[in-house]
């Protein structure tokens, strides 16, 4: 049963990692829309939960419901994102955008697409661990914790996962315009 | 160490992850092996650009509000309507339910006898033990006559009041003859019927100021009783045929 003192604590210890509650939905569901729902509905049942949570950090609390929340949505609603090893499709087009941006536009923002692209274009399993790593700071640990994987396995998944993003930024480097031809070999 | 144990260690030591022993071994692989500088600093440059591309994405301002709102609801709709109300609800319906059991108890108690249950069950057990002892060989009557005028004179003498007596054959309760019994400590006439093959004893006494110990009807180790009051007498009829005859002796009997 719910208490007036669940609704203080959850709104003292839950509501203040909401940030780091959408940027892990917002990367695994790779929508902004999606994550916000998806978001939402995690907090509230976070919210139902609170009563249980006895620990003292409420972070990793919080991200490995939202975790679990997006593997059940994306099960539910795309399936297929749950089992695609690497998105070339998203890696192309984004190749294709990033040549039709103009050169006026500001070489960060050009940058800083194709970095969110190639993220994007990892699979769900290496992006969320990157994400929680590089984006949220989270320590092994606490990466372990929230996917419910060996700390073992979440350093060599970081490391496919970086060799990943790395293999996709590098032919990229140069602004040529020759397009998906010369990024077939990535 | 070789290259490729140390590639997996790479990141490890690139997020300061590897305890002191493994991270000491590391820098000392590097000192001798130039792939794995070039790794290193490769990877610290996309965590540079990474960070410089500031792909963290806050929540949309109105999210916290939403869920709010949202807990809010929850909380009226799961909590006051189907876990707090129904508890008040079960409250109010058990208070309810024991209130009406205490007025239909006490209630009955004063209604029908307005004395305590207790002697209520003695003065009940005195009638049935007295019309079980006269159903034993030589008890039923001490007046055998199934002629009210011998029945009706016999009691003269033997008690302080005149016990109306009717023969009731053409009703269908021959009278059979009358006793006395002792009831309550004092002595009492009966008027014994009979019902075909059955017995009815009918006590009759002047009736008391207050209410009767008695419930108007009742049964007990199956015998039924049924008790009323009627020209200034009370009736108690006891015997093991039906509520149905009983009633209608008594109704007979107030005529």
């Amino acid at each position: 049963m719910l208490e007036p003192a669940d609704r203080q604590r959850f709104e003292r210890l839950i509501l203040p990692h909401q940030d780091a509650a959408f940027n892990l939905a917002r990367w695994l569901l790779r929508s902004r829309a999606d994550a916000e729902d998806v978001t939402q509905d995690a907090l509230v049942r976070a919210f139902r939960f609170i009563a249980g949570f006895h620990g003292t950090d409420a972070r990793t609390w919080l991200l490995q419901i939202v975790r679990n929340a997006c593997y059940s949505w994306l099960e539910k609603n795309r399936r297929a994102d749950l089992t695609t090893e690497f998105d070339e499709t998203v890696h192309l087009q984004t190749q294709g955008q990033a040549t039709q941006t103009p050169e006026a536009a500001a070489v960060a923002s050009n940058e800083r697409e194709r970095l969110m692209r190639a993220l994007e274009s990892l699979p769900a399993r290496s992006r969320e661990v990157l994400v929680l790593r590089e984006l949220e700071g989270c320590s092994y640990k606490e990466i372990a914790t929230i996917t419910s994987i060996p700390i073992g396995t979440v350093m060599s998944t970081l490391a496919r996962g970086r060799d990943g993003l790395k293999r996709l930024l590098r032919p990229a480097s140069g602004t040529d315009a020759g397009g998906k031809e010369v990024h077939r070999d990535v | 160490m070789t290259c490729e144990i140390s590639q997996a260690l790479l990141h490890g030591y690139l997020d300061g992850e590897l305890d002191p022993i493994r991270a000491e071994e590391f820098e000392r692989h590097l000192e001798s092996c130039s792939p794995c500088i070039a790794q290193l600093e490769e990877q610290e440059s996309l965590r540079a650009s990474l960070r410089a591309a500031k792909l963290y994405e806050r929540a949309p301002a109105g999210l916290a509000k939403k869920i709010q709102r949202q807990i809010a609801n929850t909380e009226t709709e799961s909590d006051y309507q189907w876990t707090w109300v129904p508890i008040f609800r079960w409250i109010a319906a058990s208070a309810v339910i024991v209130l009406l059991m205490a007025i239909t108890y006490f209630g009955a108690q004063r209604i029908l006898s307005g004395k305590p249950g207790v002697e209520q069950t003695a003065m009940m057990s005195e009638v049935i033990d007295a019309h079980v002892r006269s159903l034993q060989p030589g008890h039923l009557t001490d007046v055998l006559s199934t002629d009210q005028h011998t029945v009706k004179p016999w009691f003269n003498g033997k008690l302080d009041y005149v016990p109306p007596v009717k023969d009731l054959a053409e009703n269908g309760f021959p009278l059979v003859g009358g006793r006395l019994d002792v009831l309550d400590g004092r002595s009492v006439a009966v008027l014994v019927y009979g019902r075909r093959k059955h017995y009815i004893s009918v006590f009759v006494w002047p009736a008391a100021a207050n209410d009767s110990a008695i419930p108007a009807t009742g049964t007990r180790n199956g015998f039924q009783w049924n008790y009323s009051r009627a020209h200034g007498m009370e009736f108690c009829a006891i015997s093991d045929v039906s509520a149905t005859d009983l009633h209608d002796l008594a109704e007979l009997l107030q005529e």
